[in-house]
């Protein structure tokens, strides 16, 4: 910043953008690669997505080349007909009554389990560098991966699920065929796959606790559920308020599990706002434009999650 | 400390112990027992398989992996899923490590608003760009080519990274720039040869994350890769279990194939994956 002060005292008053250019240009230029990678990569795809959902886009009128032969689009615009249809119909409210709830149930578990799983590791005992490996593996094994083992385990005919439910004198469920089971399954299998993180990450935020308070607190008399309430929880809630809302986004757009699992069915039960779009865009005769005004709804609702995200932000004092 | 620890530890009635380590017990099968399924599955051969009991080991053999191996394009999915996740990590970290160390050190004007970007875009899901970006990438004729998944990637990773390092960036005092800039070094040379050096670590915390991104994703590679010479696992893994007939035992091996390099890696750097992804919340 010497420099600065330097270069205003020399130079008689610059006008205001040369100030700002020679005061600022390093740290414009270093965010260069970042801004233009994404206003190309991101932003134009964005304003193209975002004409597209205006329009009557489909694989059909779309232009494309088929050998020598150039097919001129045909797709005309269509205003906001896309989203008048989307935010009316049944499938959106049912779309995203599941996938508020998948979320909901989902990143509950998580946390709860998460939580409960790292207070027990976070405290002295034999074997808890063990622990602490098995737990962890749900999470090393690769999502796609996983997906597909519990799509096996899960299997009505031959799936080690059904298997031992029998042995034990139950029938078997059709896990992945039953629309309530469905959705069971693909909660489980995101579960099992999404606790290892929540588990280490409050395991960090548990062990960055003074232990003096902790005792301060016992040698007061209060309960272990007063400890929890007053010491625990708040000493948290740096690591919790991230936490919380990485794994919100992460299982709203939890595309994997449910595409590889349950392909979005039995009859659409399973379908999350994500996959949805992602079929309409890609299966059957391609709904360009209707994918893409899903996808804009879909990030609308994000935005505002956003704006939750800065906010908790805000009140742990980091201000931007 | 230690004393503190020796009291706990005494202090713990015998059931309370118990019940503590039948817990962790309990949990760890839960964690554990999908895995090891799937590794005595993929020894199982085929009639064994696809039939309802549920032995541990039945005639086990190697039959799954020598056919995955073999007879299928196994060997050049991993090839591909090396190439575009490397590509993807070693792109993502270049483009974005200047801009963290941007917006960890400096505030300019503009600086809400890349931050704000950098926030947002993480967040994009995966059905509001595939359109778009499918039908350019049609355009310039880079469907079912290695760039134009990259460069899909790149848009998911870019931002990520830079976000994870400003939060490494952010963990380095100020005071090794200060001293930096006071020995004559221009804001660029602080960064590149007192800083970077310093945040090793972070670089590779962010590239594998990238890398890990690449390697898993599932709808980008199964909308643009069109040839199943052009497959990367998690697309040409679904080739196994199609609608019609499943073959479990070359899934199940593969899978095995797969799984375990990817969780020997991930176990030997997750102490740091968790520590970059809240970096920013630990500090505070």
């Amino acid at each position: 910043m010497t420099t600065d002060v330097v270069g205003r005292r020399r130079a008689a008053p610059p006008s205001g953008a040369r100030r700002l250019l020679s005061r600022h240009w390093y740290a414009w230029a270093m965010t260069a690669p970042v801004v233009i990678v994404t206003l190309v990569l991101v932003g134009y795809p964005l304003l193209r997505g975002v004409y597209l959902s205006l329009t009557d886009a489909t694989e059909a009128n779309m232009g494309r080349t088929i050998g020598m032969n150039v097919i001129p689009s045909t797709y005309e615009f269509v205003g906001l007909a896309n989203y008048a249809d989307i935010l009316t119909s049944s499938t959106f409210v049912a779309r995203l009554t599941w996938t508020v709830v998948w979320t909901i149930v989902c990143v509950v578990l998580h946390v709860g389990i998460g939580l409960g799983m790292a207070m027990l590791l976070n405290r002295p005992m034999r074997l808890r560098s063990l622990y602490r490996v098995l737990l962890v593996l749900p999470w090393a094994v690769p999502a796609f991966v996983s997906a597909f083992i519990w799509r096996y385990l899960l299997n009505g005919e031959f799936g080690v699920v059904n298997a031992m439910l029998r042995a034990v004198g139950f029938g078997g469920i059709s896990w992945l065929d039953d629309p309530f089971w469905a959705k069971v399954s693909v909660i489980a299998c995101n579960v099992w796959l999404g606790v290892p993180f929540m588990m280490l990450a409050l395991l960090g935020g548990l062990q960055s606790i003074p232990r003096e308070l902790h005792e301060a607190a016992e040698v007061d008399g209060a309960t272990p559920w007063q400890r929890f309430r007053h010491i625990t929880v708040p000493g948290l809630r740096p690591v919790s308020s991230t936490v919380v809302l990485l794994g919100t986004i992460w299982t709203f757009n939890q595309f994997p599990v449910i595409f590889l699992l349950t392909k979005g069915g039995p009859g659409g039960a399973t379908e999350i706002l994500v996959t949805y779009a992602y079929r309409q865009a890609f299966e059957g005769i391609r709904d360009y434009s209707g994918s893409a005004a899903w996808g804009l709804v879909i990030l609308a609702l994000l935005v505002v999650l956003a704006g939750v995200y800065r906010r908790a932000l805000k009140q742990q004092g980091e201000a931007w | 400390m230690s004393r503190a620890v020796h009291r706990t530890r005494d202090s713990r009635s015998p059931a309370k112990s118990v019940a503590l380590h039948l817990t962790l017990i309990a949990a760890s099968v839960v964690s554990v027992f999908p895995v090891a399924w799937l590794v005595l599955t993929s020894l199982k051969p085929r009639q064994v398989i696809e039939t309802a009991s549920v032995g541990l080991f039945e005639q086990p053999t190697l039959a799954n992996y020598t056919q995955v191996l073999g007879q299928t394009k196994f060997l050049t999915w991993a090839a591909n899923s090396v190439i575009v996740s490397l590509a993807t990590a070693v792109l993502g970290v270049l483009l974005s490590a200047t801009t963290g160390y941007a917006v960890s050190r400096f505030r300019f004007p503009g600086f809400r608003s890349v931050m704000w970007m950098l926030l947002i875009t993480q967040m994009f899901p995966v059905a509001i760009l595939i359109v778009p970006i499918y039908n350019l990438m049609a355009g310039l004729g880079l469907i079912n080519q290695f760039p134009g998944l990259v460069v899909a990637y790149l848009t998911s990773t870019v931002p990520f990274c830079a976000w994870m390092m400003k939060g490494y960036f952010d963990t380095v005092p100020v005071t090794i720039d200060e001293a930096g800039r006071v020995d004559g070094l221009t804001p660029f040379g602080t960064f590149w040869r007192l800083i970077l050096p310093l945040a090793k670590p972070g670089l590779a915390v962010a590239a594998f994350y990238s890398f890990l991104t690449a390697w898993a994703e599932v709808a980008y590679a199964t909308a643009f890769m069109t040839g199943d010479e052009r497959y990367t696992l998690a697309v040409g893994l679904s080739q196994f279990v199609g609608q019609h007939k499943a073959e479990w035992g070359l899934l199940t091996a593969a899978s095995v194939l797969i799984a375990i390099p990817a969780a020997a890696v991930f176990l030997l750097v997750q102490r740091h994956l968790v520590t970059g992804l809240t970096a920013g919340a630990t500090k505070a």
